[in-house]
């Protein structure tokens, strides 16, 4: 079984500059991506970079992940907003 | 006609076209589920694609976008994301736009 740990690791490992923060009951996955990797692209582009990281590992369970992509700086922006 | 040529026909047919599990009443799956609410939500008039009646779809859609899910959301034929990325411009506002713009 998938666990959030395994897919926080493939997508770690797939973007550089990667860091995930996941949470998932085993059955749906949400994941928060944060990458410079994201900049130059929309938003399509960022989840197929996530999806490219993963590769064919999670093909079934794909379909349960939730994810948001953001560039560094905009995570911080929503940090400042919500602390 | 090929699954490649079959999807292409549909999405002239139409301006929004959802690629989905179900249809707009029966729904096979939450994702599939909060996309149409959503596009109701915008007042937009779409057409829907049951994959699940569809097998040859199913894997094609997924060739010709390039993504690995259902659903796909589809505007004057220009992909504009899965279940995710809808919620997101709807609650930014930029789907509604993209919709009124039509």
């Amino acid at each position: 079984m998938v666990t959030p740990e395994d897919i926080k690791g493939w997508i770690e490992q797939g973007i550089a500059e990667c860091r995930v923060e996941i949470s998932g009951d085993g059955q749906h996955f949400y994941a928060v991506i944060v990458s410079p990797e994201f900049a130059e692209r929309n938003r399509v582009q960022q989840h197929q970079l996530v999806y490219k990281a993963l590769g064919d590992r999670m093909k079934a369970e794909i379909h349960a992940l939730s994810m948001q992509t953001m560039t560094p700086e905009e995570y911080a922006a929503r940090e400042g907003q919500s602390n | 006609m090929d699954t490649q040529e079959k999807i292409k026909a549909q999405l002239q047919e139409n301006d929004i076209v959802l690629y989905m599990k179900g249809n707009t009443m029966f729904p096979q799956c939450g994702f599939s589920g909060r996309a149409v609410e959503i596009l109701k939500a915008c007042n937009a008039k779409f057409d829907t694609v049951d994959v699940l009646s569809n097998p040859d779809i199913r894997d094609g859609i997924k060739q010709y976008s390039n993504w690995p899910t259902i659903p796909q959301l589809y505007i004057k034929g220009e992909f504009i994301g899965g279940s995710d990325i809808m919620l997101e411009m709807y609650q930014n506002g930029e789907l509604q736009e993209k919709i009124k713009a039509l």
